[in-house]
């Protein structure tokens, strides 16, 4: 992976662009001393580091745009930052990049029960907007699972997901609009808390662009009343295929559950041992999550007990109370870590017609022998959101790269089967070399000319997303 | 001019020597603008169709019709319940997908389930240059790259000319049924949609209209039984159920604004909050038919009224005027979203040519 060369220039004019962010914010919002600029080397990519030229942590707006304007005035590259959980390296800063982080933007500026919005700052992690309104029996639905620690300005870059998506839909199906700060400084209002757009849908673009259109500083986000209840069952079979056929007839049938979660072997295995959720050693486990009243529940499970069954699984647990939901969940919930205690591991995103899992899997056991690494797969199935997870040890020279290798090739293969390269995390610096086996030059030209508008001097985050090669010209300025 | 592919497509938009006319049926078709007719009618027929997979890819000449018969034989659906503009507008002809999708055409289902942009998972589409570009694709979840496929739903047809599309699509519920809430006044007839709306038992329709609040459930048929229970138990006012295609006929009315259908006047679509909706339509002294829990206002007033529409709506929202004359169709942005508008029109459509002046 690489990163483009840092402007020299930028940075033997440092001083002079840290004097000019210190005169217009307060004395601890600017950060410039390297030992504490360590922080913002990197973000759940760790794999890549570079510590950038100043970081800013502004607490409102009016500080933001302050900021933006300077940087956009001294041709200084920034990298905003939530709370740096990408697993795309979509907050890497270069050594010529100011990191403009929002995490001391977070409180609610408005709740409102009976518009069911809530306008919050970016800052604000994913899961404190739903524990803002969990009292009056609300929540935020996007749940992705860094959702602790996630915030909702990173959540819009990547147009973040979550397990219960399937039902409730990603970040744009639940963002009604935002407050955007341009390069320039300028201040734009797109959508608002009535949700839909009066003319071009500037806020879908938005949502999804990974910072590279403006910085999101206030948001409105959708709220949704809490069901009832929710309970899960796990259905254990001795074959992929199977597993896949009868998450099929399940979305055919027209039941919606809101997660419907697919774990193959390595990844059973490997969670058995580390969290010993009591799972049965089979090809392919699939875990469904229904919600509702009691009654509600029982009907919706009856069925999928109905299809599953015809589908002859080796095992089928239905949770009796909240104790067995928990232990259904334990498992999935333990997969990461589980496969983090065997090695480290690269964990892919990108997503495929539901109809072609059985064959995307039997290819990725092939591809795991042929490159001697192990991989283990734990997956969204129900909207086709795979994610291998492939261990390789990074001590170990020639490990990454070999990994980064297999990687690639899983990612064709989904684009290949009519899938894409990401589902849920965002390009970054992690797929962006690989953009072109999904997209033709002039699919990535329509979409960098929508860069263009927003930002003509490129400078937010502009080494991602795009491969380097067509992106120079414009980068170059 | 009325391709058949889109290698014609391109090339009759890249060989233009002036302004195109783009529509799909031109049943939708809103604002003012001239040009030579570019139909996408001949582009028709679908692509790929996984009913396992909820995911339709069809041509965006399609007739909507056709979309929804061939979703029908599988017992699935579009989401967003397409309105039906034709009686509305006084237009004859054939809807097309791609005019749907131009439009962003969402019906009462929206609340529940969002809007045609948040089924729409793929676009292809000819920009004004000429250019063949796709973006999205037939998965549910995709983030790679910029999303324009939210960019091009309700753009009609000023950044490109569409070619193809593809939709998340639904099953068909088991049953439904809405509660008919009648003896209530507007004020209290728009905070029993609120209730419901707000309340678990996901609501899939919250309209008024007529002195008569009508909210909807879907689903399996214990479920709808249920749900039905609870909220009857939860609003005031004279209840009454309406099951199955009784239920369906009523939403059919609220769908394409039936009751403006043979009435004259101005015809205005208010995008607003709930909670203003009633202060805003008892300030203009309209007939309203109110959808969205309130949320969507279609409003039949006396023509010439855009600057008191305006000042009603006072910034919680904003207003189409879909039917009449005598102002823009759509309502002006602010300075710096307008100038993101034009810098983006201008780059999909360097030579301005398509639906030139439409959307303001």
């Amino acid at each position: 992976m690489d990163m483009p060369a840092p402007d020299l220039g930028v940075i033997s004019r440092k001083a002079r662009i840290v004097a000019r962010l210190r005169a217009i914010l307060p004395a601890d919002a600017v950060i410039d001393a390297l030992e504490e600029l360590r922080v913002y080397e990197c973000d759940a990519l760790t794999a890549y580091r570079c510590p950038p030229l100043a970081a800013v942590l502004p607490r409102t707006t009016e500080e933001v745009s302050a900021v933006l304007r300077v940087c956009w005035e001294e041709g200084v590259p920034v990298v905003p930052r939530g709370s740096g959980t990408s697993l795309a390296g979509g907050a890497m800063p270069t050594a010529d990049s100011v990191i403009l982080g929002v995490a001391r933007m977070n409180a609610v500026i408005e709740t409102d029960y009976e518009n069911r919005f809530i306008r919050v700052q970016s800052g604000r992690t994913n899961l404190s907007v739903s524990g803002a309104v969990e009292a009056e029996g609300f929540f935020y639905a996007p749940d992705p699972s860094s959702q602790l620690a996630c915030a909702i300005a990173g959540n819009i870059a990547m147009n973040s997901g979550g397990a219960h998506c399937l039902k409730y839909g990603v970040t744009t199906n639940n963002l009604l609009g935002v407050t955007l700060v341009k390069m320039d400084g300028t201040v734009v209002t797109l959508g608002g808390p009535w949700g839909d757009p009066s003319g071009l849908d500037l806020l879908g673009v938005v949502c999804g662009s990974e910072g590279q259109l403006g910085v999101v500083t206030e948001a409105w986000l959708r709220i949704l009343p809490k069901p009832e209840g929710a309970r899960p069952v796990l259905v254990g079979f001795n074959s992929n295929e199977v597993a896949g056929a009868c998450v099929a007839d399940i979305i055919r049938a027209g039941i919606l559950p809101v997660a419907i979660e697919f774990m193959d072997r390595p990844c059973i295995r490997a969670t058995e041992a580390f969290a010993k959720a009591g799972y049965p050693d089979c090809e392919a486990l699939l875990i469904i999550e229904v919600e509702g009243s009691d009654a509600e529940i029982s009907e919706q499970l009856a069925r999928i007990r109905q299809i599953a069954l015809a589908h002859e699984p080796v095992e089928f647990r239905e949770a009796a109370d909240e104790d067995q939901a928990k232990r259904i969940w334990l498992g999935r919930k333990s997969a990461f870590g589980a496969m983090g205690q065997i090695n480290d591991y690269m964990c892919l995103d990108g997503t495929i017609p539901v109809s072609s899992l059985a064959h995307v899997l039997k290819r990725i056991g092939e591809m795991s022998r042929e490159f001697g690494l192990d991989v283990g797969n734990v997956f969204h199935a129900g909207d086709g959101n795979m994610h291998p997870l492939i261990l390789f040890d990074a001590n170990k020279p020639g490990d990454l790269e070999r990994c980064e290798a297999f990687g690639a090739e899983i990612l064709k293969l989904c684009v290949e089967v009519g899938g894409c390269l990401t589902g849920e995390h965002g390009v970054g610096i992690e797929k962006r070399d690989l953009m072109a086996v999904q997209f033709a030059p002039e699919d990535m030209e329509a979409q960098m000319r929508v860069k263009d508008v927003f930002d003509p001097k490129w400078l937010l985050n502009p080494a991602k997303v795009f491969p380097l090669g067509i992106s120079a010209v414009r980068r170059a300025g | 001019m009325r391709p058949t592919s889109e290698a014609e497509l391109a090339e009759a938009v890249a060989g233009a020597s002036g302004p195109l006319l783009v529509r799909g049926g031109g049943t939708r078709t809103l604002g003012h603008a001239v040009g030579e007719v570019l139909e996408t009618g001949g582009l028709s027929g679908v692509e790929l169709y996984e009913p396992g997979a909820l995911t339709l890819v069809v041509r965006a000449g399609t007739a909507l019709a056709e979309v929804t018969q061939v979703l029908a034989g599988e017992r699935q659906r579009l989401a967003f319940e397409v309105p039906d503009l034709r009686g509305l507008l006084g237009r004859e002809g054939v809807s097309t997908i791609g005019g749907v999708v131009a439009s962003n055409a969402s019906g009462p289902r929206r609340v529940q389930v969002g809007a045609c942009r948040d089924a729409l998972l793929g676009v292809r589409f000819v920009d004004g240059a000429g250019t063949v570009v796709k973006n999205g694709g037939r998965v549910m979840k995709n983030v790679t790259g910029y999303d324009l496929v939210k960019l091009l739903a309700g753009s009609r047809g000023t950044l490109g000319v569409l070619s193809e599309v593809s939709f998340k699509v639904q099953a068909q519920p088991e049953a439904e049924a809405t509660l008919m809430v009648e003896g209530l006044d507007d004020v209290a007839g728009l905070a029993a949609l609120r209730a419901a709306l707000g309340s678990p038992f996901d609501v899939s329709g919250a309209a008024r209209h007529g002195g008569r609040s009508l909210i909807r459930v879907e689903g399996m048929a214990g479920s709808v039984g249920y749900r039905v229970r609870e909220l009857t138990a939860r609003i005031g006012g004279e209840i009454s159920v309406v099951e199955g295609e009784a239920s369906a006929a009523l939403w059919r009315q609220v769908r394409d604004v039936v009751p403006f259908h043979t009435r004259t006047g101005d015809v205005w679509r208010i995008a607003t909050l709930p909670t203003v909706a009633a202060m805003i339509v008892e300030q203009l002294k309209g007939e309203a038919v109110w959808d969205w829990g309130g949320g969507l206002i279609w409003l039949l007033l006396d023509p010439g009224r855009g600057a008191d529409v305006a000042a009603a709506i006072a910034g919680r929202g904003h207003a189409t005027l879909v039917r009449g004359q005598g102002a823009p169709a759509f309502p002006p942005e602010a300075p710096e979203v307008a100038a993101l508008v034009a810098g983006v029109k201008a780059k999909f459509d360097p030579r301005g040519i398509l639906n030139a002046g439409m959307m303001g």
